[in-house]
């Protein structure tokens, strides 16, 4: 009986993962930002005041995705639509610097691809997530991307229970001083040749958490992020677009 | 017209009593058939103000205050009711009021001060020939939020689960307070990132009670669709994560592709798969055309027709069955004395459930049918995400059936009541989300108490676990699927 039964859920199961990651576009998704190149009002500067992370800056009008938190107060308050979000989920960089929009900014992507990562890591990358004051929704988005959609393993990208096996710390959360201790840990863990991957606004800049008292950053002193990814949360396809881009794959 | 459970009251309308005449007065209220919903405090120089929020029998909200001196406070409530347990250990926290009689002031999240002294307060020891303790955490082995879990055990059985929280803490309600009271959606939005509905609901419903804002039933039948979208998704989630720990993969996948297609229904309404922007102050974030009604009903069917069919494998699987049956058991008396709320009592045969006690809006509308199990164990918890996540799908199609266009207008709110206090309660996947917003005499907020559902129900989980073998530990903590930075705020 349960034969029968699992046969039809295998049925209606059918194939759900998306063949070209690299190409899927999420329909609906408040994606990648795009900036007029039109200049602003004088004096207007009502999205600055509407951003409750300090994600832009003016004359001329600039976007920080590792602030942005997708909230689309700027949208609002704009009396010119000198702002609009996309569904284009690619924006993550490996510079810090390269998360600030401009207008007229063609790049979907700046991430470097790195030939040494690549052939390190290139056919098999193990991760090793850490929250460190992340609260549920980048880790419920990490999880996705090895589900039955994203299928990030086809990649030979997996997480893995022990920082020993891990090849990469995924960062999520502001740091938050009750986890200082347990990332540092987590971090000498992992055997070298290592690399940080930042995930969300929180772990980028600090995000809706940007010096609060109980955050403490300190660790990102001592140990740079190779990778940024944007969102609030990110896209499981900004994710594995930004790891796949930075290991020069698929 | 509200569809959640908000009131509003002016400050000097609530009763300041005597510190003993509180406590009788909180004792009173219990045994009258009233539910203690909220107790916080706030320190006002060598004074502590302490706020004790209920539900009274006839379903509204009531309130009553003492003035307390610093340190000294009132007689804890704990040993008469332990459901104070977590209030007064974080009323101790955060106010340093004394409590000498209190059985266990641990911190609940080591706030402050104490964060840097994490390990400083010790766990309960368990003494004896062949016992053992077993450390997990902060970091757990996947990819989830940190926690600190402590074994004591006797061979495979625990005998207690000691649950250290507070390495999430961020400081929400001292940056709550810190910006403009209208605008803190984004940052409420991540109280609990995955209840992001919820938690804005209930921040936007206070804000609205105290400027007077009247909504559309148009915008409220918007708000509840978000709503059970979220449980939607969040009961997929549970129930794929469930069905992965006890190794019937089919169902951790099955489950998990159709949380994809609720989820990516919550995206085409409003851009996110967590309802980010979904609700805001005066009204939505949401558009829903003839267009997109015809995608979301298509998604809509898709769950209906589906998960009939994995549920049936799922529930006649003698595997499944024999491994969450009879497991995790929190008992009916356990549930009300520790005052568990949303879906882990309504699994133990409590009914608490906001959503069948609004007189108006969404769900006086259309009542979504109410859902409740006995026996309390992870069977029935998981029998109950089944149930609801029927419920709820139906309650969505039919609701969109009458109400298949929102493009309400969002209203401004312009200033808020000096004064007063809201207390806004919503009925998020894992139970009652309840925010109280106090407003000082220039319509600032002077304090916001943010309450998950988590907060109240993690003591649940310790209790039933015990006498179970550690080994089911996994599917007893995600048969409960409570949030930690919602209780670490």
């Amino acid at each position: 009986m349960i034969a029968i039964k699992s046969l039809r859920v295998r049925a209606l199961q059918g194939t759900q993962f998306i063949p070209d990651l690299r190409a899927a576009v999420p329909n609906g998704f408040r994606g990648l930002p795009v900036l007029s190149a039109v200049p602003c009002g004088p004096e207007c500067q009502a999205c600055r005041d509407a951003c409750p992370t300090s994600a832009i800056a003016l004359r001329p009008l600039r976007l920080d995705l590792g602030r942005c938190v997708f909230c689309r107060e700027c949208v609002e308050a704009c009396p010119e639509d000198q702002i609009r979000f996309t569904p284009e989920p690619k924006m993550a960089a490996t510079e810090r610097d390269a998360l600030v929009l401009r207008a007229g900014d063609a790049e979907l992507t700046s991430v470097r691809a790195s030939a040494a990562l690549c052939k390190l890591f290139g056919r098999s990358l193990k991760l090793r997530q850490v929250s460190a004051g992340g609260c549920n929704a980048c880790e419920l988005e990490l999880n996705a991307a090895v589900n039955v959609n994203f299928d990030v393993q086809r990649f030979g990208i997996e997480w893995v229970a022990s920082p020993r096996h891990a090849d990469a710390l995924v960062l999520t959360g502001p740091l938050t001083q009750g986890m200082k201790n347990a990332v540092r840990l987590a971090w000498d863990a992992i055997p070298e040749p290592r690399f940080l991957i930042a995930v969300g606004a929180c772990a980028i800049s600090g995000g809706l958490y940007d010096q609060a008292a109980a955050v403490e950053r300190t660790f990102l002193d001592s140990v740079g992020p190779s990778l940024f990814v944007p969102g609030c949360p990110p896209h499981p396809l900004t994710f594995v677009n930004a790891i796949l881009d930075f290991l020069g794959v698929g | 017209m509200s569809s959640v459970i908000v009131q509003r009251t002016a400050t000097n309308a609530v009763p300041v009593l005597e510190p003993a005449l509180f406590r009788e007065d909180v004792l009173h209220r219990e045994r009258a058939g009233s539910r203690l919903l909220s107790l916080y405090g706030a320190r006002q120089d060598e004074q502590v103000l302490v706020t004790a929020v209920f539900r009274d029998p006839a379903g509204g909200v009531d309130l009553t205050r003492t003035s307390v001196p610093w340190p000294i406070g009132y007689r804890e409530l704990t040993s008469d009711l332990p459901a104070a347990h977590c209030f007064e250990r974080e009323l101790h926290e955060q106010t340093g009021l004394a409590f000498p009689a209190h059985p266990w002031l641990k911190p609940v999240r080591f706030q402050g001060r104490e964060q840097a002294a994490m390990n400083a307060y010790p766990f309960y020891k368990l003494e004896g020939k062949e016992v053992h303790e077993v450390a997990v955490g902060p970091i757990h082995a996947g990819v989830i939020e940190p926690g600190s879990f402590r074994f004591m055990c006797h061979g495979e059985q625990v005998h207690h689960l000691e649950i250290q929280l507070g390495y999430q803490h961020r400081g929400v309600e001292a940056r709550l307070l810190e910006g403009d009271p209208l605008r803190l959606t984004p940052l409420v939005e991540t109280i609990a990132g995955d209840t992001s509905v919820a938690h804005a609901w209930a921040y936007c419903a206070a804000l609205e009670s105290l400027a007077d804002c009247e909504l559309s039933l148009e915008t409220e039948v918007a708000r509840a669709a978000a709503l059970e979208l979220e449980r939607v998704g969040m009961h997929l989630a549970a129930l794929s994560g469930l069905a992965a720990d006890v190794g019937f993969l089919q169902g951790a996948t099955s489950y998990g592709r159709l949380r994809t297609t609720a989820i990516n229904t919550t995206m085409r309404l409003c851009g996110s798969r967590f309802g980010r922007g979904a609700v805001r102050p005066g009204g939505i974030g949401m558009q829903l055309s003839p267009d997109l009604l015809h995608d979301v009903a298509a998604n809509l069917e898709l769950l209906a027709s589906d998960l009939p069919v994995i549920d049936d494998c799922f529930l006649s699987s003698r595997t499944v069955r024999h491994r969450l049956e009879g497991v995790g058991v929190l008992a009916r008396q356990q549930a009300l004395a520790l005052g568990v709320v949303g879906l882990a009592a309504r699994a133990s045969g409590v009914l608490l459930d906001a959503r069948q006690q609004t007189a108006t809006g969404a769900y006086h509308t259309l009542p979504i049918a109410p859902c409740l199990l006995e026996a309390g164990d992870c069977w029935a918890r998981a029998r109950l995400r089944i149930l609801e996540l029927g419920a709820s799908l139906t309650w969505l199609k039919e609701i969109l059936a009458l109400y298949g266009r929102w493009q309400a207008p969002r209203k401004a709110l312009t200033g808020l009541a000096s004064e007063q206090i809201a207390v806004a309660l919503v009925e998020g996947f894992r139970g009652e989300v309840v925010h109280c917003l106090e407003t000082n005499a220039e319509g600032r907020l002077r304090q916001y108490k943010v309450l998950d559902p988590s907060f109240r129900n993690w003591m649940g989980l310790a209790l039933a676990v015990r006498q179970n073998e550690i080994s089911d530990f996994p599917i007893c903590n995600k048969s409960f699927d409570l949030s930690y930075s919602g209780n670490d705020l």
